[in-house]
């Protein structure tokens, strides 16, 4: 499947879907004013990979900080993958987070909250 | 040239909440790209590169927040406002006031969304911690995008992040307009 990368801008982070080894990674700042018009074609990317994923499935989200409307659409994102883990693929998130970054932590315990998924929450050191 | 009606005085309000080191301050059309100038500004400020980076990105990220709160939900100003005539009219600012920052939004809306504003940060500023967590939860998980976006999250990620109270003033402007201050404290 296509690999599609997306340079980071001031208000949207870098992102790289890679098919052929089934990585999925958003790095940087999500604060677009609409976040749908951003992730929508990511979403529908990962919605045509779930047609044909690898066993193993991995998404790196290493975000400085993201706005609310960009938290939407990776709720959407994760719910994508938890089908795909559903039917019984491997989908592991590594969410990471500076140390001593407390939101975003919390943030990553509010996915896990929310979504049925193997989280795995990596501190990266200042 | 002066906007002062019944009783309230733009300016004065204004000179008033610039009190204290000022590292942002605008009036005007709040649009995409001065969010993006704005938020320019605001990381490139010394008042906050000499600050830890937990405070410093939540400075940014409760700025972010009610700048684009302005940007999605002003209504359009009064005419003849001298301040500006700009339909997407808002003031902002971000001071560094004693121990707190504070970023304080100011804009018009209809008379007619009062109610709907005053309940919902009165039932915000009513809750604890782990309410404001829960349903913040609740709401990511449960209720879609809104057709602008927020999913209706905004107020409630900025009151988390803070762990402060909302401070507004709904100031009656005009028979149809009401000015609303919204002063957020981040420390």
């Amino acid at each position: 499947m296509e690999t599609i990368i997306r340079e980071d801008t001031p208000k949207t982070p870098y992102v790289k879907l890679d098919g052929e080894k089934g990585v999925v990674e958003i790095k940087g700042r999500s604060i677009p004013e609409n976040s749908v018009e951003f992730y929508k074609p990511l979403i529908d990317w990962i919605d045509e990979y779930g047609d044909d994923p690898k066993d193993n499935t991995i998404i790196n989200i290493q975000l400085e900080y993201f706005n609310t409307s960009s938290s939407k659409c990776i709720l959407d994102i994760f719910k994508k993958l938890e089908l795909l883990f559903k039917k019984g693929f491997k989908v592991q998130v590594n969410w990471y987070y500076e140390e001593d970054d407390e939101d975003m932590f919390e943030a990553g315990e509010d996915y896990q909250s929310i979504i049925n998924l193997p989280f795995k929450m990596i501190e990266m050191e200042e | 040239m002066q906007d002062i009606k019944m009783g309230f005085n733009l300016e004065e309000w204004y000179a008033h909440k610039l009190q204290g080191d000022v590292i942002f301050k605008y009036t005007g059309s709040i649009s995409p790209e001065m969010i993006t100038h704005a938020l320019d500004a605001v990381e490139n400020s010394p008042l906050l590169t000499k600050e830890r980076l937990q405070t410093r990105k939540k400075v940014y990220n409760v700025f972010v927040e009610c700048m684009q709160n302005l940007y999605h939900h002003v209504d359009a100003p009064p005419a003849g406002l001298s301040a500006g005539g700009s339909p997407n009219f808002g003031i902002a600012c971000l001071v560094h006031d004693g121990s707190f920052f504070r970023v304080t939004t100011g804009n018009f809306i209809l008379r007619s969304k009062v109610n709907f504003i005053k309940d919902r940060i009165e039932q915000l500023n009513s809750l604890s911690d782990e309410e404001v967590r829960m349903l913040y939860r609740d709401i990511l998980g449960n209720e879609a995008l809104s057709e602008k976006g927020g999913g209706g999250l905004g107020m409630l990620d900025i009151v988390r992040k803070t762990g402060n109270k909302l401070e507004y003033f709904l100031y009656p402007y005009d028979g149809e307009h009401i000015f609303f201050s919204l002063d957020v404290y981040i420390s």
